[in-house]
C-alpha cells in the first residue's frame, strides 16, 4: 500500500443528530487516534473490525466526549487503508472540537470525495461503483436510496450490454459483405438493417424517456411557488413544511435571495423556492430579483400557481407565467378555501387551506403524480438518472439515425457502419467496455469463413 | 565474408522485403535461406490481395517495398473484389504464377548489390549484454551483424499433418528450421505454437472443366504498384479460375475419417485460424450449412497443378481422395498432393515494440509468421518495417511507426503489440477504425513521404505524388468556389428527379449529392480555365470526388477516434513500476509489464487491460 497521509472528515450529514461518525484514514491513523482515545486498550493493539468504547481527551487534558471507535486494518477497510471511525455524540461543537483535536497532529481535512477517491485507487471499488456511491452520497429522498442501489446492483448496466450486443449483432451483419465478399453466405439488405436499427432505437428511447423521472429522483423536484401578494404564499409553504414534520434543512452558503426549503414527502424530495414576483419592473434591486424568481419558474419541474378564493385565477399572471414555463408543469392551487368565495370554480384548480389543512393531500398527490410524468416507473425500474448516461443514449440515437438514413439511401456497408459502431462505442463507455474485436468475434462465431 | 550489418534469416515474404529495404537503405545484408531456389515460394493459395490485404500490398508499394511489383509481374488474373461497394473497400486481388512469382523476386534479389545470399540454416542467435551480434549456422559457421531479422515464417520446429501421419518440414517438401525456437526460449522469450493448413493440389488434365462456373478477371486489370507503367500491364496472360461446391454426399464421406483426424484427436495442439478453417472444422461447425463453395485455382501457366481453395484438410489423404471425387467435375480427378496441417513455433508478439524489435533483445527483429501473423502480405509488410528499423537505427535515422490512422499496416503492428494472438492474424478491414481514409487507391498519397524520407522511394516519383496531392487539395478549394446556375444543373436534375436548385450552388456541394457525379457536373462548366485543368485529369477528379462525397462520414469517423488519439500523445514513462499502481486490476497489471506500452492510447487497446485501469494510471501518472 503506499504511504498516504492522514485525512479527516465527518462522515455523517453535518447539523445536530443523535450521532456524528468521523472518519479518519491513512497510514499510521490507528496510532494518531491513540494520542486522543483513551480506553481499556489501546487501538493499535485491537483486531480489525472490533469496536471499543472510551473517551476523546483534549491537549488539555479535558475530556470532550464519551465515544466508540471502530478499527479497520488495511486492506479491509472502506479506502483499503488504514482506518477508524469515532461516534461522538451529535453535537456540531463536539464533533468540531475533536476534528481539531486531530488537526494539530500531521492530519487533514479529506476533500470532497476523496475517501471514495482513495477506494478507487486502491482498488477496492470499480469506476461504475464509485459513480454509483456518489449518487448514494448525493441522493437525498429514501426512493432515490433504493435508485442507487439498483444501479450498482447493474440494472441499467445490464441492459445497455443487451442493447449493445444486439447491436455488434447489426454491425457484424453489415460488415460481413464487407471483409468476406467473396464467401458463398447470404447477406443483409438495407431494408433488414433499418428495422434492426429501429428496433434498438426504440428501445433506447424508452430508456431515455425515464431520465426525467430518474432526475427527480435522484435530485429531488423543483417547485416555484408563484402568486401575487396576499394570496398566502408564505403560509402555504409553512404549511407544507410544518405539516409533514419533515427534513426541513436550511441550505448553507446558498447564494440566492430567493428561500429554499427542502421537504420529503411521501418519499420524493421537494425543493421549494418561494418566488418574489415575475412582473418587470423599473426598481433596480427588484429588478434582480425578478430575474431571480424568473430563473426559479424556468428551472422548476412544477409551478405552484396560488391563488385565493376571493380572486381564484389571475389570468394576466398566468400569461406571464406561461413565458417562462410550459403549462403542464403549473398546478393551479387557490388558498384560503375556509373562506366563502366567488362562485365558478378554475377548472382543474385545487382548494386548499394552510389554516385548516383542507386539501393539501390531494395537493400532494398531484405534485408526486406530475413529478413521476404520469408514468408508472418504481424504482424497481431501470431507469436514466446520470447526465453523462443520458448524454451518451442521446448520442447512440443520433448516431443510429444516422444510420439509417445511410441505409435508406442505399449506402454502403462501411458508411452504416461508421455511425452504429459510433452507436457501439457510446453504450461501451456507459458501461466502460471498449473493444473492436468484438465485432470480428461476433462473425466468426457466427457464420462460416474461409474459403 | 562473414561480417554484415543486417542478417536476414528466410526468404518468403518478410524476409524479401526487409533484405531489399534495409539494402536499398545501404546496409550490407545476408539473406540466409536454406535454399535460394525458394525464395519467394507462396507455401499456400497461389493469389496475392484481397480484402484488406489488398490494402496492405499497395501500402508496401507506396513506402517502396516490392510486392507489388512481383505480383504485377507475375499475375494471370486481375481482379478488384468490392466494386459494388463504397471506394474505402475495393480490394484488389490477383492469381500468381507461383513459379514466375518465384523467379521474380530472385531477380529482385539479385538486383541489389548489397545483398549476399548466404545459403545456411540458423541454427542460434547470438547475443551479448541483451544486444544482438550475429547468428550461428548448422554447419557450425557463425556470421555476425549489427542487427538480425527473424522471418523463418511456419520452419520452427514445423510439423506436418496428414491424417495421423506426420512429417517435419516447413513446407511440403522442405526441411525445417531446428534450435532457433530453443536459442531464443534460452534468451527468456515465450514461444507459442499455431497450425495452418493448406488444401490438396489436383491434376489440371484430370477436371472436367465445362461442367463448372467460370469467374474471370477483370476486363479493366489494375496493377497493385503505383509504379508499373500501364503500357506493359498485364505482363503475363490471364486466365480463369473455376468455382464449384460440397454437398451433404462429400460431407459424408470426410466424417468418416474424423477418427483420424489429428485436429479432432487432439494430435494438433497449435491454434489455426478462424477465418481460414479447415474444410472438417467448417462441417462440424456449421452443421447446418449443406454445402461449402470451392474454388478451382490455377497454379500458374505452365504449371499443371489446381489448388483447391477452399478445402484445406488434414483428413487422410484416401479420405480427402474420396471426397473430392463427388465434388461436382471432379469425378475423375486426379490428387497430385493432399492436404495438410502444419503446426510451427511463433512468439507472441506482445514481446516486439512498434518497431518489431524485440523488447528482451536489442537489434534482433521478428516479422511474419515468427509473430503470429498468417499471410504473405501481412508477413511482407512487417517484413518492410522491421527491415526499415533495423537500417534506421543503424544509419541513425528516425525510428518507423506507422500510426493505425495512418495505414492498414499501423492497425497490424498496433493489434499485434497491444493484443497480442493466440490465433493466426489476419487483418480485415474491420479493423481500421479509420476505414474511410484508408484506401487502396491513396496508398500513394498517405504513405511515399515515409518511403521517400528512408530512401525507398525516388525523388522523381515523390515529387509527382506530392503535385498530385497538392493538385486535389487546390482542386477542392476551387470546386468549393465555383458556382453552378440553376438554368445549368436542373435539367439534369430533373432528368434524375432529384430536387431542384434555386440559386447558384457550389460544385463541391452538388457533389455531395448520391444522385450526381462530379464528372457530369464538370461537363456544365466549359470555358472556365481554373476548372478545365481539373476536369482534364481523371485521376484528380476520382479522387476529389471521393473526398466530398464522403466527407461526412470521414469527419463523424475522425470525431470518434478523436478522443482515442489524444490519449496517444499521453506517454507513460518507461520507468513506471506498475506493481506501485495499486488500483489496476491483476490482468491488467500484469499485461502493462508485459507490453509496456508507450502511451495511454495504446495501453487502452491492451487486451485485458479495462477502462477502469486506463482512469487509475491517468489518476497516477497525474499524482
Amino acid at each position: 500500500m503506499n504511504n498516504e497521509d492522514i485525512i479527516i472528515a465527518e462522515a455523517t450529514p453535518p447539523g445536530a443528530a443523535a450521532i456524528s461518525v468521523i472518519r479518519l484514514s491513512g497510514t499510521n491513523c490507528i496510532e494518531a487516534a491513540d494520542r486522543l482515545f483513551s480506553g481499556k486498550v489501546k487501538l493499535s493493539a485491537v483486531p480489525s473490525h472490533t469496536l471499543h468504547y472510551g473517551r476523546i481527551v483534549g491537549r488539555n487534558a479535558q475530556t470532550i466526549d464519551d465515544v466508540l471507535a471502530s478499527v479497520f486494518r488495511e486492506p479491509n477497510s472502506y479506502t483499503g487503508e488504514d482506518s477508524v471511525e469515532i461516534s461522538t455524540h451529535g453535537n456540531p461543537l463536539v464533533t468540531a472540537t475533536v476534528i481539531n483535536e486531530f488537526l494539530q497532529m500531521d492530519i487533514r481535512i479529506a476533500e470532497p470525495g476523496e475517501f471514495t477517491k482513495r477506494a478507487f485507487l486502491n482498488g477496492r471499488i470499480d469506476l461504475a461503483q464509485a459513480e454509483a456511491v456518489i449518487e448514494l452520497i448525493n441522493s437525498r429522498s429514501e426512493a432515490a436510496v433504493r435508485g442507487s442501489r439498483n444501479q450498482l446492483d447493474g440494472l441499467l448496466s445490464q441492459k445497455i450490454g443487451e442493447l449493445r450486443q444486439q447491436l455488434i449483432n447489426a454491425v457484424s451483419l453489415v460488415e460481413l459483405e464487407l471483409d468476406f465478399a467473396e464467401e458463398d453466405l447470404e447477406f443483409i439488405d438495407n431494408s433488414a438493417v433499418i428495422e434492426l436499427i429501429t428496433g434498438i432505437k426504440k428501445e433506447i428511447s424508452a430508456l431515455l424517456a425515464t431520465y426525467r423521472f430518474g432526475r427527480v429522483f435522484r435530485e429531488g423536484v423543483n417547485v416555484a411557488l408563484v402568486g401575487l401578494p396576499n394570496v398566502g404564499k408564505s403560509s402555504v409553504l409553512n404549511h407544507i413544511l410544518k405539516e409533514r414534520r419533515a427534513i426541513v434543512s436550511p441550505i448553507p452558503g446558498t447564494t440566492r435571495d430567493i428561500i429554499r426549503e427542502d421537504v420529503t414527502i411521501d418519499g420524493v424530495l421537494y425543493r421549494l423556492y418561494d418566488t418574489a414576483g415575475i412582473r418587470n419592473t423599473e426598481d433596480l434591486i427588484e429588478k434582480e430579483g425578478v430575474e431571480r424568481s424568473r430563473k426559479a419558474v424556468r428551472d422548476a419541474d412544477l409551478v405552484l400557481f396560488i391563488n385565493e378564493t376571493a380572486h381564484p385565477f389571475d389570468e394576466y399572471l398566468y400569461l406571464e407565467l406561461q413565458e417562462f414555463t410550459s403549462e403542464e408543469r403549473i398546478v393551479k392551487v387557490i388558498n384560503k378555501s375556509d373562506l366563502p368565495g366567488k362562485v365558478g370554480d378554475q377548472p382543474g384548480s385545487i382548494r386548499v387551506s394552510a389554516l385548516t389543512g383542507e386539501g393539501f393531500e390531494q395537493l400532494f398527490d398531484l405534485m408526486k403524480e406530475r413529478a413521476y410524468g404520469g408514468e408508472n416507473y418504481t424504482e424497481k425500474s431501470i431507469l436514466v438518472s446520470s447526465i453523462r448516461h443520458k448524454s451518451l443514449l442521446e448520442k447512440a440515437n443520433i448516431a443510429l439515425e444516422n444510420a439509417k438514413d445511410s441505409a435508406k439511401q442505399q449506402m454502403s456497408g462501411e458508411f452504416i457502419s461508421v455511425d452504429i459502431r459510433h452507436a457501439i462505442n457510446s453504450l461501451g463507455e456507459i458501461i466502460g467496455t471498449v473493444t473492436t474485436d468484438d465485432i470480428l468475434n461476433n462473425i466468426f462465431s457466427k457464420f462460416c469463413i474461409g474459403k | 565474408m562473414n561480417n554484415f550489418d543486417i542478417i536476414v534469416i528466410g526468404g518468403g515474404h518478410a524476409g524479401i522485403e526487409a533484405a531489399c529495404a534495409a539494402s536499398k537503405m545501404g546496409c550490407s545484408v545476408a539473406l540466409v535461406t536454406m535454399d535460394k531456389n525458394a525464395i519467394g515460394r507462396m507455401s499456400c493459395n497461389p493469389a496475392i490481395g484481397g480484402t484488406a490485404k489488398g490494402h496492405v500490398v499497395r501500402e508496401i508499394d507506396a513506402l517502396g517495398g516490392v510486392m507489388g511489383l512481383i505480383a504485377d509481374r507475375s499475375g494471370i488474373q486481375f481482379r478488384m473484389l468490392n466494386r459494388s461497394k463504397g471506394p474505402a473497400v475495393w480490394s484488389p486481388r490477383s492469381q500468381n504464377d507461383r513459379k514466375l512469382y518465384s523467379e521474380e523476386a530472385i531477380r529482385v534479389i539479385d538486383s541489389h548489390k548489397n545483398i549476399t545470399v548466404v545459403k545456411e540454416s540458423v541454427t542460434g542467435i547470438n547475443t551479448e549484454d541483451g544486444k544482438v551480434t550475429g547468428v550461428t549456422t548448422i554447419e557450425g559457421h557463425s556470421i555476425s551483424a549489427k542487427a538480425v531479422i527473424l522471418c523463418s515464417g511456419t520452419f520452427l520446429n514445423g510439423l506436418m499433418h496428414t491424417g495421423l501421419n506426420q512429417f517435419e518440414g516447413g513446407r511440403y517438401g522442405e526441411q525445417k528450421a531446428i534450435g532457433i525456437t530453443e536459442s531464443l526460449v534460452g534468451l527468456g522469450f515465450e514461444a507459442g505454437r499455431l497450425k495452418t493448413g493448406t488444401p490438396p493440389r489436383l491434376h489440371k488434365d484430370s477436371i472436367d472443366w465445362d461442367a463448372l462456373e467460370v469467374q474471370s478477371g477483370d476486363d479493366d486489370p489494375q496493377p497493385f504498384s503505383f509504379r508499373t507503367p500501364r503500357s506493359e500491364f498485364p505482363y503475363q496472360p490471364q486466365l480463369s479460375c473455376h468455382i464449384t461446391h460440397t454437398d451433404v454426399n462429400v460431407h459424408n464421406i470426410l466424417e468418416t475419417g474424423f477418427h483420424q483426424s489429428p485436429l479432432f484427436t487432439g494430435v494438433i495442439g497449435g491454434v489455426g485460424p478462424r477465418y481460414c478453417p479447415s474444410i472438417e472444422d467448417k462441417i462440424v461447425r456449421f452443421n447446418d450449412k449443406p454445402r461449402h463453395q470451392l474454388f478451382l485455382e490455377p497454379e500458374g501457366l505452365d504449371s499443371e497443378l489446381i489448388y483447391v481453395n477452399g478445402f484445406s484438410t488434414s483428413l487422410p489423404a484416401e479420405v480427402q481422395d474420396k471426397a473430392l471425387r463427388l465434388v461436382p467435375g471432379l469425378k475423375d480427378m486426379k490428387m497430385v498432393r493432399p492436404g495438410y496441417a502444419v503446426e510451427y513455433d511463433f512468439f507472441p508478439p506482445h514481446q516486439v515494440d512498434l518497431t518489431l524489435e524485440t523488447k528482451r533483445v536489442r537489434g534482433l527483429y521478428f516479422a511474419g509468421q515468427v509473430n503470429g501473423t498468417s499471410g504473405y502480405e501481412e508477413a511482407a509488410a512487417q517484413g518492410l518495417v522491421a527491415g526499415i528499423n533495423a537500417a534506421a537505427k543503424i544509419l541513425g535515422k528516425k525510428e518507423f511507426v506507422l500510426k493505425r490512422s495512418e495505414a492498414y499496416i499501423g492497425v497490424m503492428v498496433d493489434d499485434l503489440v497491444n493484443k497480442s494472438t493466440d490465433e493466426p492474424y489476419r487483418i480485415f478491414t474491420s479493423r481500421a477504425e479509420h476505414r474511410l481514409l484508408l484506401r487502396q487507391d491513396n496508398a500513394d498519397r498517405r504513405l511515399s513521404q515515409y518511403g521517400h524520407y528512408y530512401g525507398l522511394i525516388e525523388d522523381e516519383h515523390n515529387e509527382e505524388i506530392r503535385m498530385r496531392s497538392e493538385k486535389i487539395s487546390v482542386g477542392i478549394e476551387i470546386l468549393s468556389r465555383k458556382k453552378i446556375k440553376p438554368a445549368d444543373i436542373n435539367p439534369v436534375l430533373h432528368s434524375k428527379e432529384a430536387d431542384l436548385i434555386d440559386t447558384p450552388e457550389a460544385i463541391s456541394k452538388l457533389c455531395k449529392r448520391p444522385e450526381l457525379q462530379l464528372e457530369e457536373i464538370l461537363a456544365l462548366t466549359n470555358g472556365d480555365e481554373e476548372l478545365a485543368t481539373i476536369k482534364n485529369d481523371k485521376y484528380a477528379v476520382e479522387q476529389i470526388e471521393i473526398e466530398l462525397k464522403y466527407e461526412g462520414y470521414i469527419k463523424r469517423q475522425f470525431d470518434q477516434v478523436e478522443k482515442m488519439e489524444k490519449y496517444e500523445g499521453l506517454r507513460i514513462p518507461a520507468t513506471l513500476d506498475y506493481a506501485k499502481v495499486k488500483a489496476l486490476s491483476t490482468e491488467g497489471r500484469e499485461k502493462l509489464l508485459k507490453v509496456q506500452p508507450r502511451s495511454i492510447g495504446q495501453a487502452s487497446r491492451i487486451s485485458g487491460v479495462t477502462p477502469s485501469d486506463i482512469s487509475v494510471l491517468l489518476v497516477y501518472l497525474k499524482k
